[in-house]
């Protein structure tokens, strides 16, 4: 699509260019992500009361991801695979600077745009623009920048009037939609994407597929967590097969996903188990 | 969030660098946090501005609204007071009433709408990498623009009361920001702690309300029976509000004890309520 190059402002034609100081743009260092939760949905003060009472403690140590250890070269596409629960969102969670590492060191050379699970939209009762521009200003981007790409995003999600509704009204396909529409339109230099290929219809979908070619064509990097194992083998460079937070496998994407699909086939009764 | 590495901000050319490694004590590097903090401060300005929008008070009825409803508020609490009372209370009283009032409401407004501000902020949070303390810091900020019409309303009451306007009044703007600082320093406190107890938004109502009781606004600090004294000098308040209503009510510098304590509460509640904040803010995203 010629008209994005067209209308990327100057600054950010000089700043894109990726004279990368390094070969990679994100490099994750013998990473190890333990978190504490709890298990209750809604964590309140009465419960809490109640539970010292019987003495009883309901916070959960959960080991998301255990000594792992990858590097993202400039330009390509990397796929993380495997079964639910492995601790891809919180690995991808880590590279976005959402949560820090419990120990171990991620590197990221580059703006990032992240698409993780929910994406834009935190206020349903504010309009699809206003939902728009907060969430550009908290990724740190200034009113110029916003102003300059919203058309950009609003024609991309193809949401019309909707984009001055509350979206409360969006459907969820719509909402979808600007999510993506967001996170690829705001000029990353890495795009981290947490499941989100599913979205919207086929058409569109073909669209997410052809906007993400490009991006790699421009020499973006692109990290991709998915389950649609057909997508991740056509765009990936090199995949990553985490499983319970280890790395199981690494390599290019046909034979990783053979092995992982072999695993998936063997141990296709449990699979189930790891819906958690 | 390590992102705020010093390197980020280096040069705009060679691209970002972030570096993210674990927090030593808890807490992310201060400097680099308060610059980042900065470095976005539109957001917050811009969250407050459209949570005002989207409560329509961008419009005319809204904004009549803005002014009617403290004014309500305070004349049914004066009629109240008048009730309860022998009835010999003037418009100077009123005006004690609605100025103390309103400063109050600009503590216990920031609190509540700061108690939601960051499990309102939930899918943010979960997407995006910025310094947290933005929620609540922009639940000040919409707090402070409904506090500024309310202004408007005491002038007028003011005049009417044919109270004295001397250059002390201006002794109003440093305690108003003391009383900004006070409330974002709450503010950042009950954030922090709804997300662990959600149950606090429940409690926080008659908190409040018993805070507003005890606090020199229906009745003069002056007027406390001696056995209540200790009430009034724990509350953060006092200080301040009777402060506010020496340089404003009366036209008289405020008394300079009164004055260290309401600095003292202000900046206490800001380096707590920041600091704990901060230091749990980073697990926000595993807890909403």
């Amino acid at each position: 699509m010629s008209s994005l190059s067209a209308s990327r402002d100057s600054v950010a034609e000089l700043a894109a260019p990726r004279t990368p100081a390094t070969d990679w743009a994100v490099k994750v260092d013998n990473l190890v992500m333990t978190y504490r939760t709890t298990v209750e949905k809604k964590p309140t003060l009465k419960r809490t009361l109640v539970r010292l009472g019987r003495r009883k403690r309901i916070v959960r140590t959960i080991e998301a991801v255990r000594d792992v250890s990858f590097e993202v070269p400039h330009g390509s596409v990397f796929g993380i695979i495997g079964v639910n629960g492995a601790g891809k969102s919180t690995l991808m969670r880590t590279v976005a600077g959402i949560l820090p590492p419990t120990s171990g060191r991620v590197e990221v050379h580059g703006r990032v745009s992240t698409l993780l699970a929910l994406g834009v939209g935190f206020k349903g009762n504010l309009t699809g623009r206003d939902n728009v521009v907060l969430g550009g200003l908290a990724a740190g981007l200034t009113r110029e920048k916003l102003a300059a790409k919203y058309d950009e995003i609003a024609e991309f999600a193809e949401l019309g009037d909707f984009m001055d509704l509350p979206m409360r009204t969006y459907s969820s396909g719509m909402y979808g939609r600007l999510a993506f529409s967001v996170a690829v339109n705001m000029d990353p230099d890495i795009l981290l994407i947490d499941e989100a290929l599913s979205v919207g219809d086929a058409r569109f979908k073909q669209k997410s597929f052809d906007k993400m070619r490009e991006l790699c064509d421009e020499a973006r990097t692109i990290v991709i967590v998915s389950h649609a194992l057909k997508t991740v083998r056509e765009l990936c460079d090199e995949v990553l097969w985490l499983h319970k937070g280890e790395v199981a496998m690494r390599g290019d994407p046909d034979s990783v996903i053979e092995s992982f699909k072999e695993f998936l086939d063997v141990r296709e009764s449990d699979a189930a188990d790891e819906d958690v | 969030m390590t992102s705020y590495a010093d390197r980020a901000d280096r040069s705009e050319f060679a691209g970002e660098v972030h570096v993210y490694e674990p927090h030593r004590i808890g807490l992310p590097p201060i400097g680099a946090y308060l610059r980042q903090l900065w470095r976005r401060r539109e957001f917050a300005f811009e969250l407050a501005r459209t949570n005002l929008r989207s409560a329509h008070y961008n419009t005319v009825f809204g904004q009549l609204w803005l002014v009617l409803n403290p004014l309500l508020l305070g004349l049914v609490y004066f009629a109240l007071v008048e009730i309860i009372g022998r009835g010999d209370r003037g418009i100077d009283f009123l005006a004690h009433l609605l100025l103390a009032l309103f400063a109050f409401r600009l503590v216990s407004t920031s609190v509540r709408q700061g108690a939601r501000s960051v499990v309102g902020g939930g899918r943010l949070i979960l997407n995006t990498a910025f310094p947290r303390t933005l929620l609540p810091l922009s639940s000040v900020l919409t707090s402070f623009m409904l506090f500024l019409p309310t202004l408007a309303v005491y002038a007028v009451v003011h005049v009417m009361a044919d109270l004295p306007v001397t250059p002390e009044i201006l002794w109003a703007v440093p305690i108003v920001a003391l009383l900004v600082v006070f409330a974002a320093g709450m503010s950042m406190l009950v954030a922090t702690v709804q997300v662990y107890f959600r149950d606090l938004s429940n409690f926080l109502p008659y908190a409040l309300r018993i805070w507003l009781y005890s606090s020199p606004i229906l009745y003069y600090a002056a007027q406390v029976p001696e056995k209540f004294k200790p009430v009034l000098l724990v509350n953060p308040l006092y200080p301040l509000l009777t402060s506010l209503g020496d340089a404003v009510n009366f036209g008289r510098e405020p008394r300079p004890a009164l004055l260290l304590a309401g600095l003292a509460w202000a900046v206490g509640a800001f380096v707590v309520g920041g600091l704990f904040f901060i230091s749990r803010e980073r697990e926000f995203a595993v807890r909403l």
